[in-house]
């Protein structure tokens, strides 16, 4: 066990406890609070692999972004999210067994059939990994990133027609 | 890299297993998206740990999780945008309920 293990460990658990808040509880307003915990979490857990961009990213566009929409959301639809109203539908049971089920296979597969066997290259790390990152994106995969920005733009007047006032 | 590649893969499966289990058993739209955004994350750590500890020289990895912020925004934007409408013309956002479609 070392250092790296225990912080590990310690965001992965944020990660899970926020997940586990966003799917259990009835008030919609605390799951997206755990919601935002669990970004967090994530969020450190890409701080733990050297990806300190992302990490970056990922509190900016998911705790500061999507997160707030979420929040904008849940209260404009304000009556659906008391706490009497139920918020499980009929399914909820056959749901927790497929995903139980799901995670099982999964998790039995990563952990004692194929663990560790992908050729792990670990001492590669580009020097300036922003700058390499940066890089890569106007050069290789301009394409995709040109569709993106594209993307971003349809989406951005979609939302503006569909949710205005007619 | 003390830490094994198949923790962070277990990880994220309990966060993606989390995420459907939200998706399938909510009734709020809303909460729904959310149990969608969490999957999404789960990729992610897939991506960013994969990217980390097999081919850290090639920055596909990346590059692939900068795409899924991208995508994850426009859908963020364009299903809240939906919600609302839906909120607008039938006074719910219960799931259930917006059944104009159904045969």
């Amino acid at each position: 066990m070392s250092v790296e293990h225990g912080v590990f460990i310690v965001l992965s658990a944020i990660t899970l406890v926020g997940a586990w808040i966003v799917i259990a509880n009835r008030n919609l307003y605390r799951a997206a609070l755990g919601m935002v915990l669990s970004f967090f979490g994530v969020a450190g857990l890409y701080a733990l692999l050297n990806v300190g961009f992302l990490a970056v990213v990922q509190v900016l566009i998911y705790v500061g972004a999507i997160s707030i929409l979420i929040i904008f959301a849940i209260m404009l639809t304000r009556q659906v999210m008391d706490r009497e109203v139920v918020q499980r539908n009929s399914q909820w049971f056959i749901s927790l067994l497929v995903a139980l089920v799901l995670f099982g296979v999964l998790g039995y597969t990563l952990a004692f059939r194929v663990a560790d066997q992908w050729a792990v290259g670990g001492s590669g790390l580009p020097e300036k990994p922003i700058e390499a990152l940066g890089e890569a994106l106007v050069t290789t995969y301009a394409l995709p990133f040109e569709v993106a920005s594209v993307l971003l733009l349809v989406a951005l007047v979609g939302a503006i027609v569909i949710a205005r006032e007619k | 890299m003390d830490v094994p590649l198949s923790w962070y893969l277990l990880v994220a499966a309990a966060l993606f297993c989390m995420g459907l289990y939200g998706v399938l058993s909510r009734r709020n739209a809303v909460a729904i998206l959310m149990g969608v955004e969490l999957m999404l994350n789960a990729v992610n750590i897939n991506l960013v740990t994969f990217w980390r500890y097999v081919a850290p020289e090639a920055m596909a990895g990346q590059v692939f999780a900068v795409l899924v912020y991208t995508v994850a925004a426009a859908e963020a934007a364009v299903g809240l945008a939906l919600f609302i409408a839906i909120y607008r013309s039938r006074d719910t956002v219960v799931v259930e309920d917006i059944d104009l479609m159904k045969g």
